[in-house]
């Protein structure tokens, strides 16, 4: 059962995908622990914590790929999710610094001190213990989502309406947690971090150790998503992307299906602002600045969407793109991003990777008909590959893998 | 004492501007032995001396009591005469009490000082009242009125009694009966006089009388306190209906900002259902238009400063629509019929105007300035209005109908309505639809300009000035009904109003939040807004 699940999720992209991700995890933080530092293989220990943040980044893209790409649900409130996770952990880590803070109290991390509270507030209470926080990374993005989405996929909230909605969702979360009586560090967050796990934060060892957390996390959730996406679940979710209504007629119950995914996806973006936080040493309220939601949706539109690889490698492509542009030339970088946007929906809707095996595909097909051609007068078999023949944009019709699909979400 | 002292300065300046030869009423010759006899005695002679002063009733000496209370007054030891002097290095300057012209300079040894204690203070105060009581301008009468209204000094009810018997001026006479009210409920004046006094104050129906009616209500007892415990429930009664109205006025100012803001959005996303994200951005470049025709104004020709805000109207819609057209023409003609994918490119565009308009004018903020009928406020009972947020109101509301009449009784807003409701039809009837479709974009982002406009003269003119409405503008439109101009109205007013009815108990912040996780859940119980379009056109 279980291993069946495991081997629907694996074909050669995925295999090339996962093969990637090992020899990354693997040699990242030996190039930084391992080889000298003289050497031209020696990975700086900030380099290794850039890239464990792209991670964390491909596996929030993960997660918005999942609802956005698969069931057709735009969500612009993503970061909400990530970040709530990245508070989860980051409460832990505040705990974590004990005496150790500039005001000494065993208890209270500083700001509280600071804005002169006597105790600890209710919901604090638990996270000086990792496996609770660990538990709140999950349970809190899921709740959240589960109780968002119950109302709303129940009261068939779609399309654009419920886009605008998680907007004003994290907008909300937002200016909620810029206040200081929010007890969560108000405008600069929770931040000033000293150890995890009782290993100092920033040694490289545990820089090397969240990296590869990270790059495990990231495999792990996709070949989740790549479990769900190939079974007879992952067939109903196109169902609903494509045809709503159609697929309520035919007995599904729509919203129970994007419940589900929607709680999972929020869940994931939850574990990634938990791996986020560690590495970049901070969270606060600007994580939920919508425009960081729209964000994701661009890597994921970039790679491609309905592809799980399109996400990460959107990813970490657009974020390595910001990171030298944001060096190099910082006033074109919004204007680099703007113009991506425009680009990829008007000339790229398929992403990156959708466009590559739209076109691997195309040229299998010529290949194939070529040969028939050259060879006998017999009818043109049915194409070997199951694959849909590659139609001329925009609206190619169903095919083999939902990973391929790009059809129209029916509005 | 500390409310009373700004007061008291400014009758003290202007009793000074009064005191010119014109107003005189007395020589100076005849009053300067008096000020200079201020110098003589101990506290108990300077009290007479104040008191004479006071009673020749001739504004000119009211600098020189002014500067006594606040110990500027000092005498020339060489001859006894009296100055008003200001500090200046070592020494001090010397200027005439009653002329006001400079009269050289002193050293520090040179002058004395002359000492005064509370109780001669409080003598001023009310010496200083009673000559401005008498002042030929009613607005330095009223003023004087009022600052025994706040002192509640028993002493000035004579000065009143005398003032009232000669005041003409309806106004001034009222303020004038409420100080003595005032001044009535401190003294030790009998029950039928205060009785009097509590319903007088009890008129007023204001926060001050209010005070003063607790203050009394604490302080006696019998039918004075039962009287003032009346007038306590009745005046709370009222100031709590003003409240409701001021919160009222406030919530309908905001409904109009994010009427403006949201309008132009419910034509682009409402009539056409193009998801723009750009929008907010339009509103930015009309404020930045504002801001450029105000430079040029100032720069050649200052005199038309009051009439840039008529300049900058129509160029801001022109730039703004310009703008429209082009993003329409441009991007969003090849995505109609997939909203998700412009959504996406419309915030692509928004990034790139943000950051030109930063690169252009760089990323702080820029002044544009209030012409002067946008600036000061006026009171209607105890509501503050400001101007710019009047005619920020009657504004909106120009541009609304403005809007209605276009879409109802022009062509075009028959050819938007037309290929809004069956595009197919419409261009079966040799309607251009593409052409519909760029100059209905062109006008939503145009409007969105001219609300730049308005908005520049209450906001921050900054390149994230967009931004700060994109969600709100969604909310409106949402919340009103797509596709409908009537539910945007009712929408941004119903909104503005609840969010300035919640702020007082919640805060700002909160009470944001609570509207709008109120829309997320108004959302899923209509979610189509509040007047849902019914028939084809929906599904459509």
């Amino acid at each position: 059962m279980m291993s069946s699940f495991l081997f629907r999720a694996m074909d050669t992209r995925a295999g090339i995908f996962l093969a990637l991700m090992a020899a990354v995890i693997i040699l990242v933080p030996a190039g930084n622990l391992l080889v000298p530092e003289g050497s031209p293989f020696h990975v700086p220990t900030y380099a290794v914590t850039l890239m464990g943040k792209y991670l964390t980044y491909a596996l929030l893209a993960l997660a918005v790929d999942l609802v956005w790409g698969y069931c057709g649900i735009l969500s612009l409130g993503h970061a909400a999710f990530f970040a709530l996770g990245g508070y989860a952990m980051g409460m832990y880590l505040m705990r974590q610094i004990g005496t150790r803070g500039v005001y000494g109290d065993p208890i209270l991390p500083d700001f509280m001190v600071f804005l002169n509270w006597k105790e600890l507030p209710w919901y604090w209470y638990g996270f000086d213990m990792f496996w609770f926080a660990a538990l709140m990374v999950v349970l809190v993005p899921g709740l959240l989502a589960f109780v968002f989405g119950w109302f709303a996929f129940r009261s068939r909230v779609t399309g654009v309406y419920l886009s605008i909605i998680t907007q004003a969702l994290t907008y909300a979360l937002l200016l909620a947690f810029f206040r200081n009586d929010m007890g969560f560090g108000g405008n600069n967050g929770l931040t000033d971090f000293k150890d995890i796990l009782g290993f100092d934060i920033q040694a490289d060892t545990t820089r090397a150790g969240l990296f590869a957390a990270s790059g495990l996390a990231l495999v792990l959730c996709f070949l989740l998503c790549r479990a769900i996406t190939r079974s007879k679940l992952g067939k109903v979710l196109v169902a609903v992307r494509d045809a709503e209504s159609r697929t309520r007629f035919l007995g599904y119950r729509v919203e129970h299906y994007k419940l589900f995914v929607w709680t999972l996806s929020a869940m994931m973006a939850g574990i990634a602002g938990a791996l986020y936080v560690p590495q970049v040493g901070i969270i606060n309220p600007g994580e939920f600045a919508p425009a960081n939601s729209i964000e994701v949706v661009i890597w994921v539109a970039v790679g491609g969407r309905g592809t799980l690889v399109g996400a990460v490698l959107g990813a970490v492509l657009v974020n390595f793109a910001k990171t030298w542009f944001t060096a190099a030339l910082p006033d074109i970088w919004l204007f680099a991003l703007g113009g991506l946007f425009v680009v990829v929906t008007l000339f790229l809707p398929k992403g990156i990777v959708g466009t590559l095996s739209q076109g691997w595909s195309a040229l299998r097909q010529r290949k194939v008909s070529a040969d028939y051609e050259a060879g006998s007068d017999e009818p043109p078999a049915p194409p070997q590959s199951p694959s849909a023949p590659a139609k001329i944009h925009p609206k190619p019709a169903a095919s083999r893998l939902p990973a391929d699909a790009e059809a129209q979400p029916a509005e | 004492m500390s409310l009373a002292r700004p007061i008291l300065l400014l009758f003290a300046l202007i009793a000074g501007v009064l005191a010119g030869p014109a107003v005189a009423q007395s020589d100076p010759d005849t009053l300067r032995p008096l000020i200079n006899e201020l110098a003589d005695g101990k506290y108990d002679q300077t009290q007479k001396q104040i008191e004479a002063l006071a009673a020749t009733g001739d504004p000119a000496v009211a600098p020189a009591l002014e500067a006594l209370g606040e110990g500027d007054l000092y005498v020339r030891k060489s001859d006894g005469l009296v100055f008003i002097t200001k500090k200046d290095g070592k020494g001090y300057k010397l200027t005439d009490p009653l002329t006001l012209e400079t009269a050289g300079e002193a050293g520090r040894r040179e002058v004395s000082k002359i000492k005064v204690n509370n109780k001669l203070r409080r003598v001023i105060r009310s010496a200083l009242g009673s000559l401005t009581l008498r002042a030929p301008d009613p607005e330095v009468r009223r003023q004087a009125a009022e600052a025994i209204f706040k002192a509640q000094d028993p002493d000035g009810i004579e000065a009143l009694d005398a003032a009232l018997a000669a005041e003409t001026d309806v106004g001034v006479r009222k303020v004038m009966e409420e100080a003595r009210a005032a001044a009535v409920l401190n003294s030790g004046m009998d029950e039928a006089q205060k009785l009097d006094a509590v319903q007088t104050l009890s008129d007023m129906g204001n926060r001050d009388a209010l005070s003063l009616l607790l203050a009394t209500q604490a302080s006696t007892e019998g039918a004075v306190r039962d009287a003032a415990g009346r007038a306590i429930v009745k005046i709370e009664k009222s100031i709590a209906a003003w409240d409701a109205a001021q919160n009222i006025w406030y919530g309908l100012s905001l409904g109009s900002v994010l009427l403006l803001a949201a309008i132009g959005l419910a034509i682009t996303f409402g009539v056409m259902g193009v998801i723009n994200m750009a929008h907010g951005e339009m509103v930015m470049i009309g404020a930045y238009t504002t801001f450029v025709v105000q430079e040029l104004i100032r720069t050649s020709a200052p005199g038309l400063f009051d009439y840039s805000l008529f300049i900058a109207l129509p160029l801001a819609f022109l730039v703004s629509g310009a703008v429209g057209v082009a993003i329409e023409r441009g991007v969003i003609r090849w995505l109609y019929g997939r909203p998700l994918e412009t959504l996406l490119a419309t915030w692509g565009i928004s990034l790139v105007l943000q950051q030109a308009v930063r690169s252009l004018f760089g990323p702080t903020n820029r002044e544009v300035g209030n012409p002067d009928w946008m600036s000061g406020a006026f009171e209607i009972g105890q509501m503050t209005i400001t101007y710019n947020r009047m005619w920020i109101i009657v504004f909106a509301m120009l541009v609304f109908t403005g809007l209605m009449l276009v879409l109802k009784k022009t062509p075009f807003g028959l050819y938007t309505r037309a290929v809004t409701q069956n595009r197919r039809m419409a261009a079966s009837m040799g309607i251009r639809t593409p052409w519909v479709d760029a100059l209905t974009f062109g006008l939503g982002s145009g409007i969105a300009g001219i609300a730049g406009v308005a908005l520049s003269q209450i906001d921050n003119v900054s390149p994230n000035l967009g931004q700060g409405y994109i969600i709100d503008s969604f909310m409106v439109v949402v919340f009103g009904g797509v596709g409908n101009l009537w539910g945007t109205l009712v929408g941004a007013m119903t909104l503005g109003v609840v969010n300035k009815f919640l702020e007082p108990y919640a805060g700002a912040v909160l009470g944001k939040i609570f509207v709008l996780v109120f829309i997320i859940l108004f959302i899923q119980k209509r979610p189509r807004g509040l007047f849902a379009l019914k028939g084809r056109a929906v599904e459509a």
